[in-house]
This record gives C-alpha cells, structure tokens and sequence, in this order.
C-alpha cells in the first residue's frame, strides 16, 4: 500500500490489475448505493396505489413532501390514503436499468419507420468522427511537422492558429451548414475545425522536442535537406506523434455531439435526444456509455498497436 | 597554491622535460611532418553575439593536422573546444579566418567529417546494424552493400553479435563503440570527437581508450579528440592542442614523448608525468580566475562537524 504513493515510482502489476479495476468498479459501487439503498438520497416517492386520492395514479412520482401532504389530507377526511416506495428522480436510473438498458436498445425498432436502429446511429457517428479526423490529420500532420521542423514556417503559420484555436468550433456551424449544406458536410467541418488547430500545434510542439543531436549526428553522417526530413525527424518523432493522435482522436470525439445537432440531428445524439424526449433515460445512459467503450476500446487497441509498431520506445512502457 | 601542491610530488628536477623526445619518438613525429596536411585552421575567429552583447569565443586559432594523426585539444572550461569542433563539423559557422580540409573550405557539415558527440546519439529507431548503415545508405550506397559493409564494421568492434539490437538495449560503451564505426564507415577523412567517453564510468572509459587507439592503428583516420581528462588527452594524442579561455586562444601545441605503442603502463613514466605536468601548469594558468576561485570557496565552507574530530 505504501509504495503506491512513492513520487514517480511504478507499481506492482498485481497493484495495477487492482487499482484498475477499481477506478470502475468505484463509481458503479457509488452509483449502486444511490439507486438501491432508500435511506440515500430517493428525494421522491413513486405511487404504488393512488388510494383516494383521483390526481394520482400507479407509477407516478412526486417529492416526499408533497407526498406527506397528500397522504395527511386524506387521512384528515378518513379516506383511504395513497401508498408509494422512496424514488430517486427519473433521470437518475438504476444501474441495472442502465445494463438492461444497453442490451434492449440494440433490439428496439426504431420509434418511426425509416427511423434509424441503434446500431446504424453509432455507424454513421463513428463515420462522421472517421472523416473529420481523417482530414483534419491529412493537413493537421505534415503542417505540424513542418512547423516544427522550420522555424520559419511555424513562425508564419503559428500566430495565427493559436488566435483561431480560441474560437469556438461549434461557432461555424451556422456558417458551415449555409456552405455546406444540412447533412454531413457541416458535422465533419465542425471536427476538424474542433481538432485541426491543436492538431498543427501539439504536432509542432512534439517535433521541436526531438534531441537536436540526433539531427546534428545526421548531419555529420552527410544527409541532407529532404533526407533529413524523411528519415530523421519524421521516424524521430512518430511514437510521440502515434501518442498525440490518440489524444486528438479523444478530441475528436468531444466534438461529435455539437457536431451532430447542426443541421439534421443525425447518429448517436438523434437517437439520444430522440431517448430523452420519450423519457427512457436508461437508454440515454446507455448510449452515452457505448461511445465511451469506443473511445476507450480504440484507444486501447491503438495503444497495443503502438507497441508493437515502435519495439524501440521505451516512455511506452510506462504510459500504457 | 596549485603548483607548489603539484611540486610536492613531482619535483621539476627529477623529471624529464616534456620537450625531450627519445630518438624513436622524435624520428615518429618526423614521419607524420612529412605526411600530408589534412586539416588546416587559419585564423580563425568566433564571435558569438546575444542580445546582451557579443562575446569573442575563438580568437586567431592556427593549427593543422597531418594525416593519421591523432590530436587532442584540451583546454579549461569555456575555451571553446567544443565550439572549434563543431566549426570544423560545419554544425556552427565561423566569423573569420578559414577551415581547410585538404585544401577546400568547409561551410557545412559534409560526410568527409565523421562526428562522435558526448551524449549518445545512435537513431533509437533504428536497429544497430542499420544506424551503421545509415551513413552509406544516405550518400547513395544501395542496400546490400551498405548491410555487408556494416557488419564488418561492426565485426572490426565485436559487436556483430548485436547487429539487431536497439541502441537501448546496449551499454554506454557500446553505444559509443558503434557511434564510432557508424561515423567511420562513410570512409571519412577527419574523425572529431567532442568528449566521446565523457559520460562513462572510469573503466569503461579505460577500455575504450585502447579501443579507439586499436581502431585508429588499422584504419587510415585523422582524429581530432576534445577531451578535459588530461590522462586521456596524453594517452591517446600524438600532438595536444592546449587552449587557454576568454577569450579561447592557442597556448601551445606539445608533441607528446611518450613512446608508441601507447599502454597502461606508461601513465606512470617520467615522459607521461612530465607532460602532464605541463599541461596541469597551462590550463591553471590559463584559467579564468572567476573559474578558478578554490580558495575563496574553502574560506565560505563553515565548519559542520565536531571540532575535536578532525579527518586528517
């Protein structure tokens, strides 16, 4: 226990495994007490029997207090009084409801008829993430590399990124979508706008960090102006640039949802704003969830493809 | 202070002269005169300017280098040793005066300079074997031959057995040991070394020592050497180039008389003692005086133990 507070020590695996596991099971044990113990929180009461009260009915919820009112009304006038169970607000489901929840989402038709299903809501989200990283990475990367690489060049380019990156992505979308019409176009331009300016600036900060030494032995080794691009600062800096893409890729992400409401609300927010209109708030926890397996799960594989494709990268080691 | 503690042990007069040469070494250094000049500095200046102002790093260094020679510049801290080897590599430009090798002028770094650094800068990417070959394959050598004249490289070090490895997988030493084939290999005409050994532990920088002194007997390599150990500097050198700093200027260039071939024995022979001697004089008296302030410092240490516990 006491080596797991050493200042930038490693720990035991079998630590890791555990500590691991339990940034998760933490916040599912937590989220359990809340939904399962009554004594915790449960600010309203859920109707089981109306009794002789005619404005409630089964399965309604109301707050404690208007509850207790009710109830000592009816008791006053020597009517049956209303039963109900503590219940926590509607929003906040239960974790079971939630697990139940990911599993029937994908088996639930789609509440209209040509309506997308679940899965090809997430399909088309991971498309619309896919393009605008894609594109974004095509400029974002070399810009980067030769911001890095020339000072000159970063010095002509980089003013004027760092002023754009404070704007606001989702600021374009009015504008994006007058361009580009109502469909992906402008959810894909919102990504990119999101994540290609920190994308030409971290990729520019990674290149200037490689060992000027290793550049200088190249030099006295005879290679010369595109050589030493090629095959110097590029295969110098990709484990540090893999890294970053991992990052930005997460970026990317955090962008979807802004992204998916311009124009026609398409993918993963269409099918949770669709949810939470009907009130099936499981499902809306559920699909919330989905995509943080599938940021987490890309980015675990990619960490694992790291490893393989960089054998001579020791900071791996520790980070993954 | 420093010369009357160096007295103590080696007394002026049962030491030789470092001038005085023994008929084979001197008919040695008459031998390498008459090769021909591969290096040659002339005048050359350094200044480098801050927003502070400029400082004058180099100041009219003259010297030259014949082929297969093996020369060691030592000097005190800031004499710009460092900064002289990184002018002759092309890496940093000079204000005046010129670098000659065999005649043209150097401007920029060039495949006919090999360069060993202090730190280690083998390609962590790539694998032994192939940082050797780099060089060749970046001056147009194809695949194949470049593979085939690396692992005899690598064979002339012993290390061939490592071939395959990443350059973190091997010891300082040995990182240093292909550093130094992985300069040779592009067939220089000048090796220049900035404190190649400066990083290693004191045995491992013992045995590579002899091993640079082996490399250099078997292949047709001029080496300029910057080093502060002035052991290494007397064991390796034919000639030692000694700068003095602020500005850094040539003191003197001593031709060293310890006979070749060179061992571990000698550092302790009169000739070996005497030129160290000489040098221990020329860098203290070249020595800023701001670098140099022992004295002073003593004074300021108080006294942290016990009075009574005395341990000398």
């Amino acid at each position: 226990m006491r080596s797991w507070f050493q200042v930038l020590r490693p720990i035991s695996p079998r630590a890791r495994l555990l500590l691991g596991g339990l940034s998760f099971v933490l916040p599912i044990v937590l989220w359990s007490i809340v939904s399962y113990i009554p004594a915790v929180w449960h600010p309203q009461i859920r109707v089981t029997d109306p009794g002789s009260i005619d404005y409630l009915q089964p399965g309604m919820r109301m707050d404690k207090r208007a509850f207790a009112d009710a109830a000592a009304e009816a008791r006053n006038e020597h009517k049956e009084p209303p039963l109900g169970v503590p219940a926590n607000p509607i929003y906040l489901p239960a974790p079971h409801e939630v697990a139940t929840a990911l599993y029937t989402s994908f088996i639930t038709p789609p509440a209209t008829q040509d309506g997308p299903w679940l899965h090809q809501s997430l399909w088309h989200s991971i498309q619309v993430i896919f393009w605008g990283f894609v594109i974004s990475s095509v400029l974002g990367v070399p810009i980067g590399i030769l911001c890095g690489t020339y000072a000159g060049f970063a010095r002509i380019n980089e003013p004027f990124i760092e002023f754009f990156r404070y704007l606001p992505a989702p600021a374009f979308g009015a504008l994006a979508v007058a361009i580009l019409g109502i469909y992906d176009g402008p959810k894909i331009t919102i990504i990119v706008i999101g994540t290609f300016f920190q994308q030409v600036l971290i990729i520019g900060n990674t290149t200037r960090k490689l060992d000027v030494a290793l550049v200088e032995a190249a030099l006295t080794l005879g290679t010369k102006k595109l050589k030493l691009l090629t095959r110097v600062v590029i295969p110098g800096i990709l484990p540090d640039l893999y890294r970053d893409q991992r990052i930005l890729l997460g970026w990317a992400w955090t962008y979807l949802i802004v992204a998916e409401l311009i124009g026609t609300s398409t993918g993963i927010t269409f099918f949770i704003t669709q949810q939470a209109r009907y009130q099936h708030f499981a499902t809306v926890y559920a699909a919330i969830m989905i995509i943080g397996f599938i940021g987490l799960g890309t980015d675990m594989v990619l960490a694992t493809l790291g490893k393989r494709l960089f054998p001579w990268d020791l900071t791996l080691d520790k980070s993954a | 202070m420093r010369e009357a503690v160096l007295n103590k042990f080696v007394s002026p007069n049962t030491l030789p002269s470092y001038l005085d040469q023994s008929a084979a070494v001197r008919e040695r250094f008459q031998r390498l005169k008459r090769r021909e000049v591969i290096l040659k500095v002339n005048n050359l200046s350094k200044v480098f300017t801050t927003a502070k102002g400029s400082t004058l790093a180099l100041n009219k260094i003259n010297f030259e280098t014949h082929r297969r020679e093996f020369l060691c510049v030592v000097g005190p801290s800031g004499c710009g040793k460092s900064t002289l080897v990184r002018i002759i590599a092309g890496l940093e430009q000079h204000t005046s005066g010129d670098v000659l090798l065999e005649g043209k002028p150097v401007t920029e770094p060039g495949s006919d300079r090999g360069m060993v650094f202090q730190g280690y800068t083998l390609f962590p990417w790539l694998t032994v074997k192939k940082n050797v070959m780099f060089g060749l394959e970046v001056n147009g050598k194809g695949h194949h031959e470049a593979e085939q004249q690396a692992l005899q490289w690598l064979q002339l070090i012993g290390l061939e057995k490592f071939a395959e490895s990443y350059p973190h997988q091997l010891s300082g030493g040995m990182k240093q040991r292909v550093a130094i084939v992985r300069a040779l290999a592009n067939q220089p005409r000048i090796l220049l070394m900035d404190e190649p050994f400066g990083a290693l532990d004191a045995q491992t920088r013992c045995r590579m020592q002899a091993h640079l002194l082996e490399i250099w007997r078997k292949i047709d390599i001029t080496i300029v050497f910057i080093t502060h150990d002035l052991d290494e500097a007397i064991f390796l050198a034919d000639r030692i180039l000694v700068l003095s700093a602020h500005p850094g200027e040539v003191q003197e260039l001593i031709e060293v008389p310890v006979p070749h071939p060179r061992s571990n024995a000698q550092f302790i022979s009169p000739e070996f003692l005497a030129t160290k001697a000489r040098l221990e004089e020329l860098i203290h008296q070249g020595a800023a005086p701001d670098e140099d302030d022992d004295a002073g410092t003593y004074q300021m240490v108080a006294r942290l133990t016990d009075v009574s516990d005395n341990v000398d």
